[in-house]
C-alpha cells in the first residue's frame, strides 16, 4: 500500500468522502496478546469451554480489540492518532475466533457523513464479519489537518 | 439474580493513580497492530477505565454476574490523547442498573484526569449479563 503523503484539510472533505477499507484478520494468538495488553482477561476470549458454557458458540473477540482496528481506518486516514475527538460504537454480534492458524477476517469501511465546523468532521464506519455487521452506531469525530 | 438498582449514582475511585508508561503504550499499540509508544491510540483509556470499573461491577452487592458479560456499547470523548508519562485517575459513576428481559444492564460514565485535573477523556462504558438459558 502507498503511504498517504497528502493528509485530508476540512476544506478539501466532501460528504460522502470515502475512507480507504481495510480487512484486519483476528486470531487466537491476538486475543492472547490483547488480552495481556488491555488487562481483559475474561475467560470467554481464550476458553472454549468457559465461552460455551457462558451460551456463546466458540470463543469471542474482545469487543475492544475490533473497535481498536476499526478506527485505525481513520487515524492511517488523518495520519494522526491524536485527532480523534470523539468515538463510540454498539457492539452487534461477537466475533467468532476459530482455533485454527488462518483466524477470521473482519472488514472495515467507513465514509465522511458530516462536515462539522472545522477542522471537524463526523465519519461514520461500517465493521463486518462472515458479512454480518458486528458493530452499529460507529462514529467518530476527528479534527483534520495536524495535531490539535 | 437482578441488579440492584440503588446503586445508580454511585461514584468509585480507582485506588491509585495510573502511571502511563511507554512501554505500556508501545505494548498495547501492537496488540491492536499500531506502532506508538508516546502518543497513545484511541482506545488506550479502555485500559484504566475498565480496571477502574471491574470494582464497582465485581462488588457482589451489586447483583452483578460478571461471569455471563458481553460488552454492549462503549464512547470515548477526548480533551486530548493519554501520552506517556501522564500520571491519571479514573472517576467511574455507576449511571445505569436495570433489567430487560431477563438480562442485567449496567452503564458507566469514568473521567479520566491527570493529577493536576486535567481532563483527558470520558469514557461511557454499557455492559449487559445475559440471561442463563440463552446464548
Amino acid at each position: 500500500m502507498t503511504p498517504l503523503l497528502v493528509r485530508p484539510d476540512h476544506a478539501g472533505v466532501e460528504i460522502g468522502t470515502a475512507l480507504p477499507p481495510r480487512t484486519f484478520t483476528i486470531t487466537r494468538a491476538d486475543l492472547v496478546r490483547y488480552a495481556a495488553a488491555s488487562g481483559d482477561f475474561n475467560p470467554i476470549h481464550w476458553s472454549e469451554r468457559i465461552a460455551r458454557s457462558a451460551g456463546l458458540p466458540d470463543v469471542i473477540g474482545h469487543g475492544m480489540l475490533t473497535m481498536a482496528l476499526a478506527i485505525r481506518v481513520v487515524t492511517d486516514w488523518v495520519g494522526e492518532p491524536g485527532a480523534v475527538v470523539e468515538y463510540g460504537t454498539r457492539f452487534l454480534r461477537p466475533v467468532i475466533v476459530p482455533d485454527d492458524d488462518t483466524g477470521v477476517p473482519v472488514t472495515v469501511t467507513a465514509t465522511v457523513t458530516e462536515r462539522l465546523a472545522a477542522p471537524l468532521v463526523r465519519i461514520e464506519l461500517t465493521v463486518r464479519c462472515g458479512g454480518a455487521k458486528v458493530l452499529g452506531r460507529t462514529r467518530a469525530i476527528v479534527a483534520l489537518g495536524g495535531p490539535r | 439474580m437482578a441488579v440492584n438498582r440503588a446503586f445508580v449514582g454511585r461514584t468509585y475511585t480507582a485506588g491509585q493513580p495510573y502511571e502511563v508508561g511507554r512501554e505500556k503504550i508501545r505494548e498495547f499499540a501492537e496488540a491492536i497492530g499500531e506502532r506508538a509508544d508516546v502518543i497513545a491510540p484511541p482506545t488506550f483509556p479502555i485500559v484504566l477505565s475498565m480496571r477502574a470499573e471491574s470494582s464497582a461491577v465485581l462488588d457482589p452487592e451489586l447483583g452483578f454476574d460478571f461471569s455471563r458479560v458481553v460488552h454492549r456499547e462503549q464512547r470515548f470523548t477526548y480533551t486530548r490523547p493519554v501520552h506517556a508519562g501522564d500520571v491519571l485517575t479514573v472517576t467511574v459513576t455507576l449511571t445505569q442498573a436495570d433489567t430487560l428481559g431477563g438480562n442485567d444492564l449496567v452503564a458507566f460514565q469514568s473521567e479520566v484526569a491527570t493529577l493536576t485535573g486535567e481532563h483527558i477523556c470520558t469514557t461511557t462504558t454499557s455492559l449487559v449479563s445475559r440471561a442463563g438459558s440463552t446464548p
